[in-house]
This record gives structure tokens, sequence and C-alpha cells, in this order.
């Protein structure tokens, strides 16, 4: 009993450890956000006069609120769309019997590896030959096809499942193809549905390289980019970059923490099945 | 289909049967070509942004090119380069010791948390320690590299904790030396996947039967015999996933290099991610930043497969 005892708290102060290991990096930024702008703050300590104004100076330098409008714009024209047509190929691949869809599917998980750095170059001269390069489009085109190796194969993994009794019954009752789709099989994939859009949206969010090389202009780009560019300006001033950051990144968290257990049950399926 | 072909046949089978079959025969190549249009739109966009970009890599990797001027054929000239240039050399050796610290760290720590956690955490704390372990793959990277240089700079969480438990001498510029940059940037890689691994493979150890550990304890195993004998073996899947996600992760890292330490000092944490953007937008040389890029994703496969292939071949068994 007391060994199991024991143990029990070595397990959880473990834990716990682990836990502040990970919540360090925020707590470390938060404390040298009230640092008055411009100081050098020492590790971990709380100031003597907390600057609350920093958080609202950052958010004027970073100009937040266009780069938030321009983040969900992004988002918005990136992942219905994806979500939309990697859920009618996983059907196709997954439910109905195609000749030759084997090999589509193949093709499309050869793409599960692709590092983005591979294709950066080649995309920057055909965004720039389609003009669009600086433009959000210039992040949403190329993001939506870059979708479709993970989107495909998540959707037809749910499609496969999917019980074929009822597209047989539903045949019988002289449906479509079409109407098989949307009445019958799209809301039975319901929760693969927002999973996907979940992850998504995350890794949209979060897109760097891209916004990065596509797009100069931070009010164009992504979060991530914005915060990117952001620490390019105003690198060496600690309390406002750490304030800037803790701004960009407070959208995510609070969606993290209403939606946890979406999140982490989409981002556990997502990598099992990626 | 059926439905709409049945009555026919009801009326007269014999010498009916020979029209309805041409019309299966039509309208199963119509579904066939329906089908496709299912397939279609996700095909186009794929082709348009990574097929066709691919084999663009693929095309400018056999050109010198600037970017502007006409390209001349260059032959594998710029593979040459690839596997016998010094430099890029070190580049790629480096992303195979940020595995070391992407994969080695979260999967062999990531085990030993979510050996201890499923033996002894329960219910509430666990669901907490799920969220806040997870955090780190919610925010983005470019955070996890800016919050990090902060921490390892000489005014940072880390030396500070260093001078207090009497190790003052050790505390120095992390990011800024030449022997501990490459280190300290897999550090931060080991941060951002350590929670991801741990989760996967805490939820993996759950799926366990209990049982089997209530045998194991009465044939008077140990924790360790037990972790060997029952534990590892059936989380072969959920450590290959680590394996690749960390692998990928790894190899293909840009975002924490960027913005920790741009590669340098010198070339110490220059990765390949890194030099393509480098060598295509500021040097110019997209012949060569092509044929690393394509180097790059032989790579990620040529590690991944084998991982895959080993999973594959246990679940057979």
């Amino acid at each position: 009993m007391i060994i199991a005892r024991r143990n029990s708290v070595t397990g959880t102060v473990l834990l716990v450890i682990l836990m502040g290991v990970t919540l360090l990096p925020f707590v470390s930024m938060f404390t040298s956000a009230l640092f008055p702008s411009g100081t050098y703050p020492l590790g971990i300590s709380w100031p003597a006069h907390p600057q609350w104004g920093n958080f609202v100076q950052a958010f004027d330098v970073a100009n937040m609120g266009a780069i938030f409008a321009s983040s969900v714009s992004i988002v918005i024209g990136v992942v219905p769309v994806s979500v939309l047509i990697a859920t009618l190929a996983g059907f196709a691949l997954g439910h109905l019997r195609l000749r030759g869809g084997q090999i589509a599917f193949v093709l499309f998980v050869l793409g599960l590896t692709l590092p983005f750095e591979g294709v950066i170059v080649p995309l920057y001269y055909e965004i720039r030959d389609m003009d669009l390069l600086g433009s959000r489009w210039a992040i949403i085109l190329p993001l939506i096809g870059l979708f479709m190796p993970f989107g495909v194969y998540w959707m037809r993994a749910h499609f496969i499942s999917a019980p074929r009794e009822l597209s047989e019954a539903a045949r019988v009752d002289g449906a479509t193809t079409w109407q098989l789709f949307w009445r019958v099989h799209v809301p039975l994939a319901r929760p693969a549905l927002a999973s996907l859009a979940i992850l998504l949206s995350v890794w949209t969010w979060n897109q760097f390289l891209l916004s990065l090389v596509l797009v100069d202009n931070p009010t164009n780009g992504t979060m991530a980019g914005a915060l990117g560019a952001f620490q390019g300006e105003w690198g060496t001033n600690i309390p406002l970059l750490s304030a800037g950051s803790l701004l960009i990144l407070t959208p995510t968290i609070i969606l993290f923490v209403v939606f946890q257990r979406h999140f982490v049950t989409a981002l556990l399926q997502g990598s099992l099945k990626g | 289909m059926t439905s709409a072909i049945s009555p026919v046949r009801s009326i007269g089978e014999s010498h009916l049967t020979a029209a309805p079959r041409a019309l299966t025969k039509r309208r199963a190549r119509g579904a066939q070509l329906r089908g496709w249009l299912f397939v279609i739109p996700a095909l186009v966009a794929y082709a348009a942004f990574v097929l066709w970009p691919i084999f663009q890599t693929f095309r400018y990797s056999f050109y010198n090119w600037d970017g502007v001027d006409p390209a001349q054929w260059a032959g594998a000239q710029n593979y040459k380069t690839v596997f016998s240039n010094e430099q890029l050399i070190g580049v790629i050796g480096h992303a195979f010791e940020l595995i070391l610290f992407f994969s080695g760290i979260p999967v062999v720590l990531g085990l030993a948390v979510a050996t201890v956690m499923r033996r002894f955490v329960t219910g509430r704390m666990s669901t907490v320690a799920r969220t806040v372990l997870f955090l780190p793959q919610v925010v983005p990277l470019v955070a996890a590299g800016i919050a990090w240089s902060w921490m390892l700079s000489t005014t940072g969480v880390v030396d500070e904790v260093l001078s207090k438990v009497g190790l003052g001498s050790l505390a120095q510029s992390w990011l800024g030396g030449f022997n501990t940059a490459l280190p300290a940037v897999g550090v931060i890689g080991a941060w951002v996947l350590l929670g991801l691994c741990t989760v996967l493979l805490y939820a993996g150890m759950t799926k366990v039967d209990p049982a089997l550990y209530e045998s194991a304890q009465l044939d008077g195993a140990g924790p360790f015999r037990e972790f060997l004998a029952i534990t590892l073996p059936a989380l072969r899947q959920e450590v290959a996933v680590c394996v690749t996600v960390t692998v990928i992760a790894a190899l293909s890292a840009f975002d924490i290099v960027y913005i920790s330490t741009q590669g340098g000092p010198g070339d110490a944490t220059m990765v390949p991610g890194l030099e393509i953007y480098q060598l295509a937008f500021y040097n110019r040389q997209v012949g060569l930043a092509s044929a690393l890029a394509l180097v790059l994703m032989v790579l990620v496969i040529g590690c991944i497969l084998p991982v895959q292939w080993f999973a594959r071949r246990g679940a057979e068994q």
C-alpha cells in the first residue's frame, strides 16, 4: 500500500514537472511582457511596476486587427473548399468502386510526407506567373492543393468503413449517386468532417513558410507569418516582442481551451491515420 | 439501377435480357464516369499546386538559373554539388542530427511518462495533462521559436535556473555557441513534439487489456519486464506513428530554425529547408536549391518507408 502510494506520488510529480516544462515558455513570455518596453528582463521575475500598456502598444504596432482579419479570411478561403473537395474524392475513392481509383489514391498518399520546402520554389514562380504574389490567394490556392493528400486520405478512411447496406437501400429507392452522397453519407460523416475542418484550420492559421515566401505584407498573411515579421522588426525589444507574441497566440489558445476535447481527438486521430 | 430494370424483367424475361444487359453496361460506365467527377476537383487542386511543382522542381534541378535570365542546362551538376560540397553535406547531416532530438527525446521520454501516467494517474488529472501537453501542437512553431530563443539567451530562464542550482559556470548563450546551437534547436523541437507523443502513447496504452498486466504481475514480472513484454509490443503502431511524425518534422524543420538562429552561428544550425529557401531567394541559385529540394523529398520518403513497413509487418503478425 505504502509503496503504491509513493509510486503514485512519483507519477504525479513527474507529470507536473512535464506540464511545468510545457508551460514554462508561456509563463516566461508573460512575465517579460510586463517589463518596461526596451529593457532586458532577467529570467522569470515579476516586475516592480507591471506595464500592462505593453499589450496595447503591441496591438497597435503589430496591426493586430488587420492581421486577425487577414488570417480569418485565409482560413475561410481554404478550409470549406478543402473539406468539400476532399470529401467528394474520399467518398468516390472509399465507397464507389472506381476503376483506377487505387492509382489515384496512391498518388494522393505519396503527397502525405511531402515537406513544403520541396515545392516552395516552383510555387513562387507559379504564383508570380498567375500575378497573385502578395495577395491572400497566394496562400489560399496552394494550401488547398497541399492539404489534399491528408484530406483525401482522412475522408477515404471514413467512407471505407461506412455501411454499404445503406447505399444499396438508397439505390433501391432510386437515389442518384449525388443524392446518395449528400442525403445519406455526408450527414453520417459529420464527426470526421468536423475533425478535418479543425485540423486544417489550425494548420492554415499556423502556416509560416507560404506566408513568408509568397506574401511580403504581414496584413495579407497568416498569424504565424505576421508573428515572424513582428519578430524581425521587434526582435531586440523583449517585452514588446513577448506582449505581441502572446496577443497573436491568444485567439488560438482560447479556441483550443474551449474546444480542447475536439482538438485533442482530432489531432490524435489525425496523426494516427496520417 | 436495379429498381429501374426489374419491372421490365418481370414482364417478359426471356426475350428482353439482351437489352437490359447493354443498358446495365452503359449505366455502369456512366456510374464510373460520375464517380470520377467526384475525384476531379481534388485531383485538379493537387495536380496544380503539388504534382506540377514537384515536376518543376525536378526540371529546375537540371539547370543553372538565377530566376531572371534564361536558364542554362547543367546536367547532373547540381546533384554532384549537393553530394560533394562540404557545406551542403553538413546541412543534410544537421537534419539527421535533429532526428536524435526531435524523435529520440519525445519517443523515449514519452514512453516513460506515459507508462507512469497509465499506472498512477487517474481521471481528471489525465484530462488536464492531455490539454496542457497538447498546447505546443496548437501554437505556431514560430511562437515556440520566439519563446525559446528568449529562454535560451544569456538573460533567459535556462541560465537563471542553472546558476540557481550552482551550475552557473555552464550558463551561456545556447543558441549562439557553435557547439550548443544545434542541440538547443533540437531541444525546442523536442519540446514541441514531446506532448504529442506522450498523449499518443498514453492513448495506446489505455487500449491494452488490463488482464494482461494482471497476469504478468501474478507471474511476478516487475514494472520493467511488464513494459518490455506487454506495453512495447502492443504499442508498435503508436510508436511507428510517433517516429513517422517526428522524423518528418526533423528532416523538414524550417520555422523553428528560421526564427531562433537563421541557420547560424556560421552554418552550425543550417538545415535543408532553410538552405533551399536561402539558395533560391537570396543566392539566386534556383537549380541548386531545386536539386537539394528533391534530395530532401527522397530522404523523407526513404526514412519513412522502413518505419511504415516495420509497423505493417508487426500488425500482420
